[in-house]
């Protein structure tokens, strides 16, 4: 039986971590390498790298910090933000990323789903979906909408649906993002995820809202939900880890207890 | 030295990165005389199998490891380098290279377990029932019990002599996730993206003088 995945997501900008992760003696970590090699040891599943840079030139340094993360942990990364061709996806995958995700321009440009799918496999993409709740309508009967742009600017495209076109254009996973729930650590949006999660077969990853180690029981039961992202209940120490999947172990939820 | 097989069958050099953790010296190339220079060899792979085959046989590659292979040399599959050394599979109808009597089957759909709904590829961390005592491989050596591997496919080996399968894993149904006979083991699996236990696996390959008793 499959185990159910914790995964830490890394803001990288200009090859540096945005925030400092608090390690032991509350140490402040910057670097993203080392970063990656502690949660790496620490248990996390898988990790993501989401890159908020936005000059080429910083762009080549993440590439560097991609590189440099390949040779040093041993478990599947991914790597999103601005990678909206095809070439930006090969660069990113021959440093040694396993997994690519694309978010605003899969919106812009969905032809980019099945050309990487096609070229690297389906394996290899993850879509990145950031969600708003909106009262249900004719264009958007599923009440949930896809925004772009950190939620600034609607889409007019049903999160449902697209979920489901991106698994016909061959998308391996999604990433799942509340901006409702984001940074409230007042839960995952369960009531999305489940729906997401029960009408798609590919995997779905919970993103949004982690507070506490029931949050992630609740996302990965009721939420229905493959996977869950974890960033700042972990990065500033309230919670390790090993606590979150022990939480979830004892609780009947299968978790890697070994690594 | 290690050989690690490329024939353009997605990036190779996540398994060339973990033997460099383990300080063991590889060559990634699709030079099948140069990989006569290695002691071991590994075959890995993603991708689909119709395509594979193809740059198997195009590169002449096919012959090269059907020689390894009668020759004793130690040889590791993993992922899609597995599935292409049996008979056939179903993927694309493809006709493979036939060195483990079988073939490659797709999950079927509406696999459930306890009474859910499973997705389709298996993907993700899942346990290995190896086989133990002295049936044991030596490529598992000193792996836990309930040490877990990372996955990720939508067909599944099905040799069609039981007697190959040395691992089997549970995704609804319980499928063959490690053969070996002679010199050759194959994971459908990732070692070199499964942590420790993946490490370990990798270690104790390039050790192995490509014996296996049954």
């Amino acid at each position: 039986m499959l185990s159910k995945r914790i995964i830490p997501c890394l803001d990288v900008r200009n090859g540096r971590l945005t925030k400092g992760i608090k390690f032991k003696g509350n140490v402040d970590i910057g670097d993203p390498v080392e970063a990656a090699r502690a949660y790496y040891e620490q248990g996390a599943d898988e990790i993501v790298f989401y890159d908020i840079t936005a000059s080429a030139e910083a762009r080549a340094i993440m590439l560097d910090v991609v590189k440099k993360v390949a040779e040093t942990i041993f478990i599947p990364f991914s790597v999103g933000g601005g990678i909206g061709t095809v070439e930006e996806m090969r660069r990113v995958i021959l440093a040694g990323a396993e997994k690519v995700s694309v978010n605003t321009a899969a919106v812009k440009n969905p032809g980019i789903i099945a050309e990487g799918a096609k070229a690297f496999g389906s394996q290899c993409i993850v879509l990145g979906m950031d969600v708003k709740k909106v009262s249900a309508n004719i264009e958007i009967p599923s009440g949930y909408e896809i925004v772009i742009h950190g939620g600034r600017t609607f889409t007019g495209l049903d999160a449902l649906q697209w979920a489901k076109e991106a698994a016909r254009l061959g998308a391996g996973e999604i990433c799942l993002n509340s901006i409702d729930a984001d940074g409230t650590k007042d839960g995952y949006e369960l009531e999305l995820t489940a729906l997401i999660s029960s009408h798609v077969n590919i995997p779905v990853i919970a993103s949004g809202g982690a507070g506490k180690p029931e949050h992630l029981l609740d996302v990965l039961t009721r939420g229905k939900a493959d996977a869950a992202l974890i960033a700042s209940m972990v990065h500033y120490r309230t919670h390790t880890i090993a606590g979150i999947k022990t939480f979830l172990h004892d609780r009947g939820v299968k978790t890697r207890m070994l690594w | 030295m290690i050989g690690i097989v490329d024939y353009r069958a997605g990036n190779l050099t996540s398994v060339a990165r973990a033997l460099e953790a383990l300080n063991e010296t590889c060559i990634v190339t699709n030079d099948g005389e140069l990989l006569d220079d290695a002691t071991h060899i590994i075959f890995p792979g993603v991708g689909a199998a119709g395509a594979a085959m193809t740059n198997l046989r195009e590169s002449g590659l096919d012959l090269h490891l059907k020689r390894w292979v009668r020759e004793g040399k130690p040889i590791l599959g993993i992922c899609l380098g597995t599935q292409v050394i049996f008979d056939r599979s179903e993927e694309d109808d493809t006709p493979c290279l036939g060195i483990v009597p079988g073939e490659v089957k797709r999950f079927p759909a509406n696999l459930r377990e306890g009474g859910l709904p499973l997705k389709i590829p298996h993907m993700g961390w899942n346990g290995v029932i190896f086989q133990e005592g002295r049936a044991g491989h030596p490529v598992f050596a000193g792996i836990p019990a309930d040490a877990e591997f990372y996955f990720v496919h939508s067909y599944y080996p099905a040799p069609a002599d039981e007697s190959w399968a040395v691992g089997w894993t549970d995704y609804g149904i319980r499928f063959c996730s490690a053969v070996g006979r002679g010199n050759l083991v194959a994971v459908q699996f990732h070692p070199e993206k499964s942590g420790r236990p993946g490490l370990t696996l990798l270690a104790n390959f390039c050790r192995w003088g490509g014996t296996h008793a049954q």
